[in-house]
């Protein structure tokens, strides 16, 4: 296998591809199962063993349906609004750092897409652009439901990217930069106590994962397709594979946004005592220290996505056991409460570094 | 000219046509965010990268929501579009025609400042030198904008809050 570094490099952007599908696609079912778990039902057990076969069932019906087209609807950005909102849930996991680098010989492959110095600020764009892809379909289903629905999810959106990049600052203020690997890796150093930023952060991570639920569009936040009010929201129009779209890039958008939580506030792939084991595999088991160093990356990769799955079961968690908010509620709290305290803790963040009580 | 030059020139010029010429406006704005994702590139050309991601962010993440969000309410299509008289499209005409002759007398004569190949730093659109930069050199103007942000930022939360005696439901 003599693959040059790119080609290697290609193969991580693919299999972050495909494993961003495989998980969204795991997430349909991991919600049910969570789901009957909460209320205490027995959930999907017909397809396959204990149901496991039951996305590829869902695939089919959703394949198999209808493709509906409302009377007046502009078909064009009709199908274009879907496959938006795909394509944007899809994008951003390409800069997450799923592992540090393995390394044979003297190929060194880094475990994530593209490595690039404004990662955080990439995340962030293409969140915010995710929101055309349901205003488009919205406004082109030509209904007023899927209108309203456009529009909650817009304003929904903006509101709580303000708060959400408020909180971001304190980070960047503390790490300062904006890669991150750069900021996974400031998050673990080798030889001294030093803790994740959560135990810096507890504040801005609260503010973070309040607008993380408010911008994949997850209950308590599900405005935008509020049924008792809106029918289905912006989706109403939607049949089929279209429908489907939206439903896998909300999905992806969960996995995502576990995955910067995770990266951000949780250490990312580093978890607790790694240089110890690592120096551990060298000197007792005789290992050397790039076996050592491999060993450490895939149990970082694999801790990293412990970290991911727990967010993930903490989304739908909260689904299945918080209320949908009002309209009004989610605009005050977003406003009123969560820009003033991500200002404030960026003011405390800015004092505490001053006077050298965290870095 | 690299292709991707090329390319993103030839995007932009045709979104940006399609701006000014499409019928229906919720298309006018897809094809001004088109643009501005073209313009984005072009800042990646450049090694700008964190002009390119703001841009997004800014531009085609915050501002053209808004747009979209009060074009989709306003409702406008062919029937209900007001018909200017004569006047006001000739006026409009000369207006426009005007500001394009002094665009083009303005830029005719002038010379790319070009650069040093030798001592040129490709890492100067780098947010960490940027950040330099403005807190360096301009750090007076640099804060006077970041408070005038805020101001309209707690000016929406004013306004946003509920009044004395207000009540919705």
């Amino acid at each position: 296998m003599t693959l040059p570094a790119l080609g290697w490099q290609g193969l991580v952007v693919l299999a972050t591809f495909g494993i961003s599908l495989l998980i969204a696609t795991y997430c349909t079912y991991a919600e049910r199962v969570i789901a009957a778990f909460l209320q205490d039902r027995v959930g999907p057990d017909r397809a396959g063993p204990f149901g496991l076969l039951q996305p590829l069932a869902d695939a089919v019906k959703l394949f198999t349906k209808e493709e509906f087209f409302p009377a007046g609807a502009n078909r064009a950005l009709f199908v274009f609004g879907p496959c938006l909102a795909m394509v944007t849930a899809l994008m951003s996991s390409a800069v997450i750092p799923f592992g540090n680098f393995l390394q044979f010989g003297d190929t060194i492959i880094h475990l994530q897409g593209i490595e690039i110095n404004v990662g955080m600020l990439y995340v962030f764009g293409i969140v915010s652009l995710g929101v055309y892809g349901i205003m488009i379909g919205g406004w082109a289903s030509n209904n007023k439901f899927s209108l309203l629905g456009a529009i909650r999810a817009a304003s929904q959106n903006i509101s709580y990217e303000l708060a959400m990049g408020l909180a971001l600052i304190a980070v960047l203020m503390m790490s300062g930069t904006l890669s991150l690997r750069e900021i996974t890796l400031q998050q673990s150093v080798a030889g001294e106590w030093h803790f994740w930023n959560i135990a810096k952060q507890p504040l801005g991570f609260l503010i973070f994962i309040v607008c993380a639920f408010a911008e994949t569009n997850r209950t308590p936040f599900d405005l935008p397709e509020c049924e008792t009010e809106l029918i289905g929201g912006y989706h109403t129009e939607y049949s089929s594979m279209k429908m489907g779209l939206y439903l896998f890039a909300e999905y992806i958008n969960v996995f995502v946004a576990s995955a910067v939580m995770s990266v951000l506030y949780f250490g990312g792939f580093n978890f607790p005592f790694q240089y110890e084991l690592r120096d551990w595999l060298v000197s007792s088991r005789g290992l050397e220290l790039v076996t050592a160093q491999n060993i450490i990356t895939i149990l970082g990769l694999v801790g990293l996505f412990a970290k991911i799955f727990g967010f993930i079961f903490f989304f739908m968690w909260v689904r299945w056991t918080l209320p949908r908010f009002r309209y009004d509620q989610l605009m005050r709290l977003g406003w009123t409460i969560l820009i003033p305290l991500a200002i404030f803790n960026i003011m405390l963040t800015g004092g505490l570094i001053t006077f050298g009580i965290i870095k | 000219m690299s292709p991707l030059f090329l390319f993103l020139s030839f995007v932009a010029l045709l979104s940006a046509l399609g701006v000014v010429l499409a019928k229906n406006p919720v298309h006018s704005v897809l094809f001004l965010i088109l643009t501005f994702f073209t313009l984005s590139g072009h800042y990646l050309l450049l090694n700008a990268q964190f002009l390119a991601a703001v841009n997004i962010i800014v531009y085609a993440g915050a501002i053209m929501v808004l747009f979209l969000f009060v074009i989709m309410f306003l409702n406008l299509n062919e029937e209900t579009e007001p018909h200017k008289p004569a006047l006001a499209k000739f006026a409009a005409a000369i207006a426009g025609g005007s500001l394009l002759l002094i665009l083009v007398a303005a830029l005719r004569n002038v010379n790319p400042a070009g650069y040093d190949p030798a001592n040129f730093d490709s890492q100067i659109g780098m947010v960490d030198k940027l950040g330099m930069v403005l807190f360096k050199d301009y750090a007076l103007p640099f804060e006077l904008a970041s408070i005038l942000l805020l101001a309209a930022m707690v000016g929406s939360v004013m306004l946003g809050k509920r009044e004395t005696g207000e009540r919705n439901f």
